[in-house]
């Protein structure tokens, strides 16, 4: 008879192995970097173009973006439709966009087609042309999306709280205004894509299984354009960060709003701080997922709100630890004094070894899931590579998963969990 | 090719594995036959209330995420108006957990008032969050009451009011189960790094005893044909005006719905489709517009649906999709534009095969609809779509004397 009541045995997540497969770089006759993932049995391909063309080089809001989202629009023999026809037609999709260091272009393709479809992204990286039309169109349909989202109680919120955590003039926390779309004008693009896109620092990821004449296609289409590899001299601007002096914000932004967006927030270290991914595995039980502490007692135990999350901001420069929420309006206050329990529990117990042992293996078997297929490892490599990291980053912090102790645990909590140091904020 | 192997328990669970050795990972996907269309008028969003009780402990695993967690699993699961569905990836060495959890919720929940008590709250909570606290977060509410008359396609699956989930008993909970979340109305998934010969015997192990129950028999009333034009206005405190339009298609199982699918992409699928260039980029009366179809199982609904540029009324915008509707019902379409959108569709097919949970995910959808092999035979369909087929389908989907607009005013409400 089976007993039901037993769980079956399990191999605990110390004992697999993981394995990020290696890239292999290549080097383009201009210096342009290619890392290539050549991986998995589907005929499928991604290929990454990344420029040193975030909104960190932007001297005016709304340029990089615009610069960016436009790239599609026009050179001079292709209008908008005759690019995005030429795509679609071979069942492509050609996807753009900017972060605060870098921005991109990504195309997602069969293999069969890719040779119809390299040259024509080397023409929009050598010959945009940015056709005022479709600036105006441009600036219109953004000023009206941004009016929908401002409506939007957590998009009001997610601005803000960057703006508290960085300054309102970093890059990370500056954020368009309507009006920043009417300032737009086609001549500052047109600089900004000569400088930053024809004459760029760029690399290169291509993942899937590579046909094996790309990297000749890549050298024939790219090597020859007046591109280069991000170096030394071409560091990101340097931007000072200045949080907020003010802790709590309240803020209406619908009367008659029936939830309220909360976030909890506090400035953090990048990736080459040592207690980075050490703190990843705290906030792992704490608010990173289903079965973390926050996720338990505000939503499982007291139906507080449909999700609730904890996580460390995926920045360059400087990350944040910052908790994610929508809750009843009514139970706003009751949310957060909670949160700000768990944050005292932590501090204050030593996690319990079969708790750990449960984000251990929670955490090991995502990473193992998330290693399937060329897809997930291009983007695994691509977040190393980008924050100036190698290798070595991803096998530390298996370690890390598998070996921190539960009183390295509790010291970094009492480090960074200290509710004095968050922002707070609840938008309606 | 999509290999796949199925066989049946004598409780009658249909049992599908599909192995793949390339990922260390394996998925167990549970599908119960049993969506919002089910539900009774006065008790709506219960399947997807039931959904998150799946959550709340089983009759002898007090809690189901912590095992699975530490065996490296996760999971998830969603509710449409045709089905819910349960879904677990885990390490392949793990698999065996899966099969323990979920052969125990199947067997028979705990029934927890708790549970209950705080679901409740949580899905008000979702409810809240996604249709109350967003502007044009109504409009499906609307839109299926209008399109929907009878069919109980006509409310949405979190439910036409929150009341109803309020007001959700423990009685309900019980009945809904062993109605409907019994081996003969479900279909279990394994894929990925596993063998046939292993999935039959943990199969048999875990799911063999559990008790068939009846075989639930679906009938439903039948949408009549609509025949007539039909017009809803309202006004909300939202800063655009916005369009929607809705047309009666086929069902997912007639030859009619890879017609409609395709003629969707002609419509709305991307930059080079007909409304994005004709109304976005060269009339300039919208400023997003999207054509797509719900999809469901029972005959559903081709949408088109956009923002208008301010200034612009609803009337001049509604005659503008007036216009490139009677192109495409009076038009031949081009070899060329017919071709792109089959190559879209089959790159579409590819990419979202490339991951083994969504392999297993239509393998339990296609049988549901009555034959797994679909898996392998739709692409074919698509791609024997002819130009004259998308004419003649066009014109009966488009006709003018059968359809459905909400016309969404931005505004003070009185």
């Amino acid at each position: 008879m089976l007993n039901r009541q037993i769980a079956p045995p399990i191999k605990d997540a110390i004992d697999f192995h993981l394995e990020l497969p290696p890239y292999q770089k290549h080097v383009l006759r201009n210096g342009v970097e290619v890392y290539a993932i050549d991986l998995g049995t589907v005929d499928v391909l991604m290929v990454n173009w990344i420029f040193d063309a975030g909104n960190s080089y932007e001297e005016r809001k709304g340029i990089a973006a615009a610069a960016n989202a436009l790239l599609k629009n026009g050179t001079s023999t292709r209008n908008a439709f005759n690019i995005n026809e030429h795509f679609e037609y071979y069942g492509a999709h050609l996807g753009r966009a900017c972060h605060h260091e870098m921005a991109d272009l990504t195309l997602h393709c069969l293999g069969k087609h890719v040779n119809e479809l390299l040259p024509v992204v080397a023409e929009l990286i050598a010959d945009s042309v940015y056709p005022q039309e479709e600036l105006d169109i441009y600036k219109k349909n953004g000023q009206q999306r941004l009016q929908v989202s401002l409506k939007k109680s957590e998009f009001v919120a997610n601005r803000l709280i960057d703006s508290y955590l960085y300054g309102p003039t970093h890059p990370y926390g500056r954020y368009s205004s309507l009006e920043d779309y009417q300032l737009l004008e086609r001549e500052e693009l047109r600089e900004y894509y000569h400088k930053h896109y024809q004459h760029g620092a760029c690399r290169i990821f291509v993942a899937g299984k590579l046909p094996d004449t790309l990297l000749q296609q890549l050298e024939l289409h790219f090597g020859g354009l007046p591109l280069r590899a991000p170096g030394k001299e071409n560091v990101v601007p340097s931007y000072i960060i200045t949080p907020e002096k003010q802790k709590k914000y309240n803020i209406v932004n619908d009367p008659n709003g029936v939830q309220g967006s909360i976030r909890i927030a506090r400035n953090f270290p990048n990736r080459h701080h040592p207690d980075f991914q050490k703190v990843q595995v705290l906030n792992n039980v704490f608010g990173g997922f289903f079965g973390s502490r926050l996720m338990d007692n505000i939503r499982e135990d007291k139906g507080y709100t449909y999700g609730i999350y904890s996580y460390l901001v995926n920045n360059i420069q400087e990350s944040a630890l910052l908790i994610s929420t929508e809750a009843g309006k009514e139970v706003c206050a009751a949310t957060i004094e909670e949160v700000y329990k768990e944050m005292q529990l932590l501090c204050e117990e030593p996690i319990e070894e079969e708790e750990l042992q449960m984000a251990r293996n929670y955490t090991i078997g995502t990473i193992l899931g998330d290693l399937d297929g060329p897809f997930h490892v291009a983007s695994r490599w691509k977040n190393i590579l980008l924050n100036g990291l190698d290798g070595e980053y991803f096998y530390q912090g298996i370690r890390t998963i598998k070996t921190i102790t539960p009183d390295e645990l509790q010291e970094l909590a009492k480090k960074y969990l200290d509710p004095a140091a968050f922002f707070e904020l609840v938008v309606v | 090719m999509i290999h796949f192997e199925r066989f049946q328990l004598s409780n009658g669970l249909r049992v599908i594995v599909h192995e793949d050795v390339s990922t260390p990972m394996a998925v167990v996907n549970v599908l119960y036959d049993v969506g919002a269309r089910d539900e009774d008028p006065g008790k709506t969003g219960f399947a997807h209330l039931f959904e998150h009780l799946m959550f709340g402990g089983s009759v002898n695993i007090e809690d189901f995420e912590t095992p699975l967690q530490l065996a490296g699993g996760e999971n998830n699961a969603y509710t449409t108006n045709d089905f819910t569905n349960y879904y677990i990836q885990l390490p392949a060495e793990n698999i065996e957990t899966a099969f323990w959890l979920e052969s125990d919720r199947m067997l028979s929940l705990a029934f927890s008032e708790k549970s209950l008590e705080v679901q409740r709250k949580v899905v008000s909570e979702e409810f809240k969050e996604h249709y109350i606290n967003k502007p044009y977060g109504d409009v499906w509410f609307k839109m299926r009451e209008l399109a929907y008359k009878k069919h109980p396609y006509r409310w949405m699956t979190i439910g036409s009011q929150l009341s109803h989930i309020e007001q959700a008993q423990l009685t309900d909970v019980q009945q809904f189960f062993f109605k409907y979340y019994r081996p003969a109305n479900a279909i279990l998934v394994v894929a990925g790094n596993v063998k046939t010969e292993q999935v039959r015997l943990l199969a048999e192990k875990w799911f063999g005893d559990i008790p068939s129950g009846e075989k639930y028999k679906r009938n439903l009333p039948v949408e009549p044909l609509q025949h007539e034009i039909r017009k809803l206005e309202v006004t909300a405190d939202v800063p655009l005006d916005a369009l929607y339009k809705a047309f009666p298609m086929a069902s997912r199982t007639e030859p009619g719905y890879y017609v409609a699918d395709l003629i969707t992409e002609v419509l709305g699928g991307g930059g080079s489709s007909r409304l994005h260039q004709a109304l976005i980029k060269e009339k300039k009366l919208f400023s997003q517009i999207e054509c797509y179809h719900t999809g469901s199982n029972d005959p559903g609904l081709v949408v088109i649906e956009g923002k208008l540029i301010k200034g612009v009324s609803l009337a001049d915008a509604d005659k503008a999709i007036e216009e490139e509707l009677e192109k495409i019902r009076t038009q031949k379409i081009s070899e060329k534009e017919l071709e792109k959108i089959k190559n879209k569709t089959e790159a579409a097919i590819v990419f979202e095969d490339m991951s083994v949970m969504n392999r297993a995910n239509s393998l339990a959808i296609y049988e549901l609809l009555g034959d797994v092999n679909m898996m392998n035979t739709e692409l074919e369909k698509y791609q024997s779509v002819t130009a004259d087929e998308m004419l003649s389908t066009s014109r009966r989907l488009f006709d003018s004397n059968n359809s459905n607009t909400l016309y969404y005013h931005a505004g003070q409400p009185s």
